[in-house]
């Protein structure tokens, strides 16, 4: 509605100034506009406002329609008050609603592109689309070291195998729902339990997670994919050994990641992986918890650090905007929706709808 | 006919993935006689075991640390009687294309014993694969020059490398301790290792990180021209007329 609002000031405030003979006259040239304007658009969001429960379930072509037909009755009204106030020119009825009608139509069709590019279906294939991959030479790297485990000791060629099966259990899953931070963390074990099998005493892995809030709900995969990563990257390329650290933790009603890893200054195309699961974890916190999350890395002297931060929240209501359990938001909400998800910051409240 | 046992080199950094591969080795014993004449955890220690213990084939891992294994591959070309290399690799999109395009041999991890087999079965009759082959590779700029000295390879370390300079037949590296010739084009060596030189004169390139700065020298005809004065080193070496924008260059980076 605020978007409503300001929108349609600007373009009477652009009219005014197209129609005043110089600069010093747009101002009252828009007060006379406004004068008018005003009540108009306020009658017709009161009407939208209140028809809104119904108008939400109509198609998109039928509900522009009704809005349009809403839009020439409020102008026919208000021309009628007016009129009998003061005189009008003959054609000003006409004028208004031509000029009303066209700030719909702009309208409508903003919000409707807007609405399409947050619909849940279109957020639900991005999320699905973004889902972390594993890399191929993970995959074929853990096999070939299960293999190697198989004749000489295989009560441990097992539980890698096992391993394995939980890894890409939860990789092949349908990922659009958050889960517990434990859940995550225990992924993130077994991953690495591959992984040490493959490097040995080139990796040491440092947990700190004795004060995590274990029921913490993360996006699943927000973690594991960076901690390919940073073996990737850290630990990989160097044949002396590097330690990987991971350190999560609750802090004035957010969940804190921090990921080291060892920085290996090593030229070529290394690098380019990296940019895009860090893009990948940063787009999905954000179709989650919107502003309210963020991820930020950076470089220290010797080590790779990325800092991941989100709202401590332990039920799916909660989780705000933009989520696909969350019913899309309609044309005409958003204003009140931007509005109060500010008003949310520190007080979870249940999530409309 | 007893024929002389296949001498084989293991090289891989991940332990399991060596301890697989001797594994397959010698289940292919009993169909072809084999040694394995040791392991190495990466190129250069595959290079060092090399040079006192001779390889008919080596097989090597393609992502290693401190040297991959196509660097090696380059390197081993080298050696007095090079032996042949058969990259393993678990998952490499592009290099696999490369591989199949110039017909170099590769196993895929994990290895089938069969296919390991027929893959030892024909090196007999197979060629070490050319530098020229190996330069097309996808792979990153090597981190190392080799050189053949009294028989040896010796590896010079890019970071160490001063200038390059081109005379007659061969390409001397200077390094701060003393100078090393090398048979190489000096034009493709630009092209692979790309920003870490600069050509300061038709036949020098010159090692970005080594660079002091610039002198201006007048000589005894009255000409005037640049010299780059270089870190480790006493010598300076001339711009040519043609690069002088180097100087304006580099210049303008030192002073940002």
């Amino acid at each position: 509605m605020l978007r409503v609002l300001v929108a349609v000031n600007l373009g009477v405030a652009v009219v005014a100034t197209a129609r005043a003979p110089q600069l010093s006259a747009t101002f009252s040239e828009f007060l006379d506009a406004t004068s008018i304007v005003e009540p108009y658009l306020l009658l017709v969001l009161a009407v939208l406002w209140a028809g809104a429960p119904r108008l939400q379930r109509l198609p998109f072509g039928v509900g522009a329609c009704l809005i349009a037909l809403v839009t020439v009755l409020a102008g026919q009204a208000i021309y009628a008050a007016m009129a009998r106030l003061s005189p009008l020119p003959p054609g000003t009825l006409l004028r208004w609603i031509l000029f009303a009608l066209i700030a719909v139509g702009v309208l409508l069709f903003y919000f409707h592109l807007r609405a399409r590019a947050l619909s849940p279906a279109i957020t639900e294939a991005r999320l699905q689309a973004l889902q972390a991959r594993i890399r191929p030479h993970f995959l074929f790297n853990s096999i070939n070291a299960v293999l190697s485990l198989v004749r000489r000791d295989p009560r441990r060629a097992e539980v890698a195998l096992e391993d394995m099966a939980d890894l890409f259990r939860v990789l092949m899953r349908d990922n659009r729902e958050l889960t517990p931070l434990e859940d995550e963390v225990e992924l993130c074990r077994q991953y690495l339990e591959l992984e040490q099998l493959r490097l040995g005493d080139r990796l040491t892995v440092d947990w700190n997670v004795k004060s995590m809030p274990g029921d913490a709900l993360v996006p699943p995969l927000m973690l594991q994919p960076l901690l390919e990563n940073a073996v990737y990257h850290g630990i990989e390329p160097s044949s002396t050994p590097g330690t990987v650290s991971i350190n999560l933790f609750l802090s004035r009603g957010e969940v804190h990641a921090i990921l080291k890893n060892p920085y290996r200054a090593t030229g070529g195309n290394h690098h380019s992986g990296n940019k895009m699961a860090l893009a990948n974890v940063r787009e999905r916190l954000a179709l989650h918890f919107d502003a309210e999350a963020s991820l930020e890395s950076r470089v220290t002297k010797d080590a790779y650090e990325v800092h991941i931060r989100i709202p401590y929240r332990t039920s799916v209501l909660e989780s705000a905007t933009g989520a696909p359990t969350v019913t899309g938001p309609m044309p005409g909400q958003e204003g009140d929706r931007s509005g109060d998800s500010n008003a949310r910051i520190g007080a979870p409240e249940a999530a409309r709808g | 006919m007893a024929e002389a046992p296949l001498r084989v080199l293991v090289v891989d950094d991940e332990t399991p993935a060596r301890r697989r591969l001797r594994e397959l080795l010698d289940d292919c014993a009993s169909a072809l006689p084999i040694t394995i004449i040791g392991e190495a955890q990466h190129g250069r220690e595959a290079l060092d075991l090399l040079q006192s213990a001779p390889a008919d084939l080596v097989l090597t891992d393609i992502h290693m640390p401190d040297m991959d294994g196509v660097e090696l591959a380059r390197h081993l070309l080298k050696l007095a009687h090079p032996p042949v290399v058969i990259f393993t690799t678990a998952f490499h999109e592009h290099a696999v294309q490369a591989f199949e395009v110039n017909a170099i041999d590769y196993l895929m991890k994990p290895i089938r014993m069969q296919r390991l087999l027929s893959a030892l079965q024909k090196v007999p009759r197979l060629r070490p694969v050319t530098a020229e082959k190996l330069a097309q590779l996808p792979t990153t700029a090597r981190r190392f020059l080799s050189v053949t000295e009294r028989s040896r390879v010796v590896l010079v370390p890019l970071e160490d490398v001063v200038y390059l300079k081109a005379e007659l037949k061969y390409i001397t590296i200077r390094t701060a301790q003393r100078e090393f010739l090398l048979e190489e084009s000096l034009t493709k060596l630009e092209t692979e290792f790309g920003s870490r030189f600069v050509r300061v004169h038709r036949n020098c390139l010159a090692a970005r990180e080594h660079i002091r700065g610039f002198e201006r020298r007048v000589n005894g005809d009255g000409d005037a021209h640049w010299e780059v004065l270089l870190a480790g080193v006493v010598e300076t070496l001339p711009v040519s007329r043609r690069q002088q924008f180097v100087v304006r260059d580099m210049g303008r980076e030192t002073a940002a």
